[in-house]
C-alpha cells in the first residue's frame, strides 16, 4: 500500500501540466469568471451574491467535476496504460490521476471567483465566514464528484454506460434525491420530522452544503422551527464535527471502491 | 363631521373653562402665577410646591436630581422643566401619576420608574384625564414609559424614551393606552421597550412621525382600537414587527417597516381587521412584510415590498381584499396562501419575477401572473419542507406548476401585471 511520493508528486506535475493546457478547463474557469464577475456588478447586496454564488457552486461544480472525471479516465486509457508497464504502483498512479485533475479543478474554481471578489468593492464585510464556508463547500464538490467518477469509470469499462451513470448519479443527487425527501416529508407530515432530516441531510454532500450555507445567512428564519432545529444542530461543534466527517467519508469511501478496482481491473 | 363637532365642542369646553377660571381668578383678586422650585427658590421640591399651587399656575423646575417617590398632580398646571431636570423613581416608585385634566408636563427627563407588575410602574401615569399635554421629555431606563388609562384628548409629542430590559417579562410599553380617545402621539422616539406604543380599546386617535425601533416586542401593538390612523412612522428592528388585531376601520400609510426579523416576526401582522387601508408603506426585509388572517375588504395600494421573506402571507380566512399597484421586488416568495381558493383581487401590481412580454407597449404584461409559486404553497402547509429552499428540484417543479398549475390557487393571479416598478 506505501505509495512512493516522489513518483505520486511526478505524476501529479504532469498530469497538472497536461491538464492546464486543456480548452474545457479554461472555459471552466472563463465561466466562474464572467459568473462571479456578472453577479457582483449587478448586485450590491452581499447575501444575495453569495446566494447566487451557492447556486452556481452546488449545480455547476458537481456536474462538471462528475463528467470531467469519467471522460478524463477513459481518455487516459493509453497513457494508464502505458505507465502500468512501469515498475509503478498501481495504487501511486490512481492517486496521482486523481490529485492532478482534483488540484487544477478546484484552481479554476477558486481563481474564477476569487478575482471578481478582489477586484470588486462589495463589502462582504460579516459575510466573510459565508464566503470562507462557500470555498470549502466548493473544494468539497470537486473533491466528492472526481471520486465517485473515478470509481464509476473504474468499474465499467463502457463508456456509454459509465458517462450515462455519471449524469444520472448527479441527476439523483442534485434533483431526485430532494425529491424523495419532498414526498417523505408530504407523506409523515404528522410527525416531527426535524431529526430525522438532518440524517437525510448527512446522506447528500449537496444537500449539505446547501443547508450549512443557508443557515448561515439569515434566511434560515423563514424556516421557522425547523430552520431553529436545524440551527442548533449545525451551529454546534458537534455538528460541524459531524458534517465535515459526512463530506469526508463521501471522499474517501468512493475513492477506496474506485482504487480497489483499479487495482485488479485487467487493461 | 363628527370629528369636527367634537372637536368643535372640545375648544369651547376649553373656552368655557377659562372664562370660569378667569372669573374666579378675578373674583379672588389673584392672578395665575408662576412658582419656581430649585436648590436656590423657597421651594426645593416639587411635591411642595405642588401642595400651594392652585389650578393654572405654573411650576418651574430648574435643573437638579429631584427624587420624591411617586409625585401626585391633581392640579391643574403647568409643570415645567428648565434645561433638562431629572425626576428619578430610584428603581422603586411610580414616578408621576397625574389625576387631573389640562396638565402639561415639559422638559423632564424621568430615569428609573422601577418594576412593579401589580401597579405597572410607569415614569408617567395619566388616568382619567383629558386636554392633558407630555411633550419634550426624556425618559430612561422606566418599567412602563408614559401611561395613559380612560383618558381622552390627551397629545404626548417630541418625547425620547428608552429602556433597557432584555427579558420581555421585566419590560414594560414606552407609550401606553388603554381605553382613551382622541389622542395624539406625534414625534417620539421609542427604544427598548416591550411594545414601542400600545393601543388597546383605543378611538379615533392617530399615531404619527413616532420612531419605534429595537423594542423586544412589538414596534406598535394595537388592539380593540377602531378609527384610528397611524402614519409616517418608522418601525424598525423590533423582535416581532408590528401587529394590529380585532380592529375595524385603520387608515395605515406612509410608514416605513423595516429589518423586523426573526422566526416569528412579521412587518405587520393583521388579525382580524376589516374596511382598512394600507397605502404608500415601505416593507423591507422582514421575515414577512404582511400576513393577513381573518381580515375582509382591506385596501393595500402603492406599497413597497423589497427584500422580505414572504412579501404577503394570506391565510385562507380572508377575503374581499383587494391589492394594487403595489412593487413586489427581491422577495423570496411573494405571495404565499393556504388554500386553494382565492376571494381576493389582485391587479396591477409590478412583480419582479414576472416574465411576460409586452407586445403592445401599454406597460401591462400581455400574460398574466401568478404570484404563489408551487413551493411557497407546498412550504406554508408544511414547513419543514423549506429545507428544500434553493435546491435545483424547487426550480423544476416551479418551473412544471407555472406551465400547467394544477395545485396553486387558480384564482389568484394579476391579470395586469405592470410591466415596470410604480413610482
Amino acid at each position: 500500500m506505501a505509495i512512493n511520493v516522489n513518483i505520486l508528486a511526478k505524476i501529479i506535475r504532469y498530469q497538472i501540466h497536461d491538464i492546464s493546457r486543456s480548452f474545457w478547463l479554461f472555459i471552466y474557469t472563463l465561466f466562474f469568471l464572467l459568473a462571479s464577475y456578472g453577479l457582483i456588478t449587478f448586485s450590491s447586496d452581499a447575501p444575495k451574491v453569495l446566494i447566487s454564488l451557492m447556486n452556481i457552486t452546488l449545480i455547476i461544480i458537481p456536474l462538471v467535476s462528475i463528467i470531467f472525471g469519467t471522460i478524463y479516465l477513459y481518455n487516459n486509457k493509453d497513457y494508464i496504460i502505458l505507465m502500468l508497464s512501469q515498475p509503478i504502483k498501481r495504487s501511486t498512479l490512481y492517486f496521482g490521476l486523481y490529485l492532478g485533475l482534483v488540484i487544477p479543478l478546484i484552481l479554476s474554481f477558486l481563481i474564477g471567483i476569487i478575482i471578481p471578489i478582489v477586484f470588486s468593492k462589495i463589502d462582504l464585510g460579516e459575510h466573510f465566514d459565508v464566503l470562507i464556508f462557500l470555498f470549502i463547500a466548493g473544494i468539497f464538490q470537486t473533491v466528492i464528484f472526481v471520486s465517485i467518477a473515478f470509481w464509476i469509470s473504474s468499474v465499467y469499462e463502457n463508456r456509454m454506460l459509465g458517462l450515462g451513470l455519471s449524469i444520472f448519479s448527479w441527476l439523483s443527487f442534485s434533483v431526485l434525491y430532494d425529491g424523495f425527501l419532498l414526498i417523505m416529508i408530504h407523506y409523515f407530515q404528522d410527525y416531527p420530522l426535524e431529526k430525522i432530516l438532518i440524517g437525510f441531510s448527512l446522506f447528500n454532500p449537496i444537500d449539505l452544503a446547501r443547508i450549512l450555507l443557508i443557515l448561515k445567512l439569515d434566511i434560515a428564519a423563514l424556516m421557522g422551527y425547523t430552520g431553529a432545529v436545524f440551527q442548533k444542530f449545525f451551529n454546534t461543534n458537534l455538528g460541524i464535527i459531524i458534517s465535515i466527517l459526512s463530506l469526508i467519508i463521501w471522499t474517501v469511501v468512493p475513492l477506496i471502491l474506485g482504487k480497489r478496482r483499479f487495482a485488479k481491473k485487467d487493461f | 363631521m363628527l370629528q369636527k363637532s367634537i372637536r368643535f365642542f372640545d375648544v369651547t369646553s376649553r373656552w368655557i373653562k377659562f372664562f370660569l377660571i378667569a372669573i374666579v381668578c378675578f373674583l379672588n383678586s389673584s392672578e395665575a402665577k408662576t412658582i419656581r422650585v430649585g436648590a436656590n427658590y423657597k421651594f426645593q421640591t416639587i411635591q411642595s410646591a405642588l401642595s400651594f399651587a392652585v389650578n393654572g399656575d405654573s411650576i418651574l423646575v430648574s435643573k437638579g436630581l429631584y427624587s420624591e417617590g411617586t409625585i401626585i398632580i391633581d392640579k391643574s398646571i403647568a409643570l415645567i422643566g428648565e434645561s433638562l431636570p431629572v425626576i428619578s423613581g430610584d428603581n422603586k416608585y411610580e414616578i408621576m401619576k397625574i389625576v387631573s385634566d389640562n396638565v402639561i408636563v415639559r422638559g423632564f427627563e424621568f430615569r428609573d420608574a422601577g418594576i412593579n407588575f401589580i401597579y405597572e410602574n410607569s415614569a408617567i401615569k395619566l388616568d382619567g384625564v383629558a386636554n392633558c399635554r407630555i411633550e419634550k421629555n426624556v425618559f430612561f431606563n422606566n418599567f412602563f414609559g408614559i401611561y395613559l388609562s380612560r383618558s381622552v384628548s390627551c397629545t404626548i409629542t417630541d418625547n425620547e424614551i428608552t429602556a433597557f430590559q432584555t427579558k420581555e417579562t421585566y419590560s414594560g410599553n414606552g407609550i401606553h393606552l388603554w381605553q382613551c380617545g382622541d389622542m395624539i402621539i406625534k414625534r417620539n422616539k421609542i427604544k427598548g421597550h416591550r411594545d414601542g406604543i400600545y393601543f388597546e380599546f383605543v378611538k379615533r386617535s392617530s399615531i404619527k412621525d413616532n420612531l419605534s425601533e429595537n423594542n423586544l416586542r412589538y414596534g406598535l401593538h394595537f388592539m380593540f382600537s377602531d378609527s384610528c390612523s397611524y402614519a409616517h412612522n418608522y418601525f424598525t428592528n423590533n423582535g416581532a414587527g408590528v401587529a394590529v388585531m380585532f380592529t375595524k376601520n385603520v387608515d395605515m400609510h406612509s410608514n416605513h417597516f423595516k429589518n423586523n426579523w426573526g422566526g416569528s416576526a412579521y412587518g405587520l401582522l393583521l388579525k382580524d381587521i376589516s374596511d382598512s387601508r394600507i397605502y404608500n408603506n415601505i416593507f423591507s426585509k422582514n421575515s414577512c412584510a404582511i400576513y393577513l388572517e381573518g381580515c375582509n375588504r382591506i385596501s393595500t395600494e402603492r406599497n413597497d415590498f423589497i427584500e422580505n421573506g414572504w412579501a404577503l402571507r394570506l391565510m385562507a380566512n380572508s377575503m374581499d381584499n383587494v391589492f394594487t399597484k403595489n412593487n413586489f421586488a427581491g422577495n423570496t416568495f411573494d405571495v404565499t396562501t393556504n388554500s386553494t381558493r382565492n376571494y381576493n383581487l389582485f391587479e396591477s401590481n409590478y412583480w419582479s419575477e414576472y416574465k411576460g412580454y409586452d407586445l403592445n407597449k401599454d406597460g401591462i404584461g400581455d400574460v398574466p401572473y401568478r404570484p404563489v409559486k408551487l413551493f411557497s404553497f407546498i412550504s406554508e402547509k408544511i414547513r419543514p419542507s423549506l429545507i428544500l429552499i434553493r435546491s435545483l428540484f424547487v426550480d423544476i417543479i416551479n418551473l412544471a406548476e407555472n406551465i400547467f398549475p394544477t395545485l396553486t390557487p387558480e384564482g389568484l393571479i394579476d391579470r395586469k401585471p405592470m410591466m415596470k416598478k410604480i413610482q
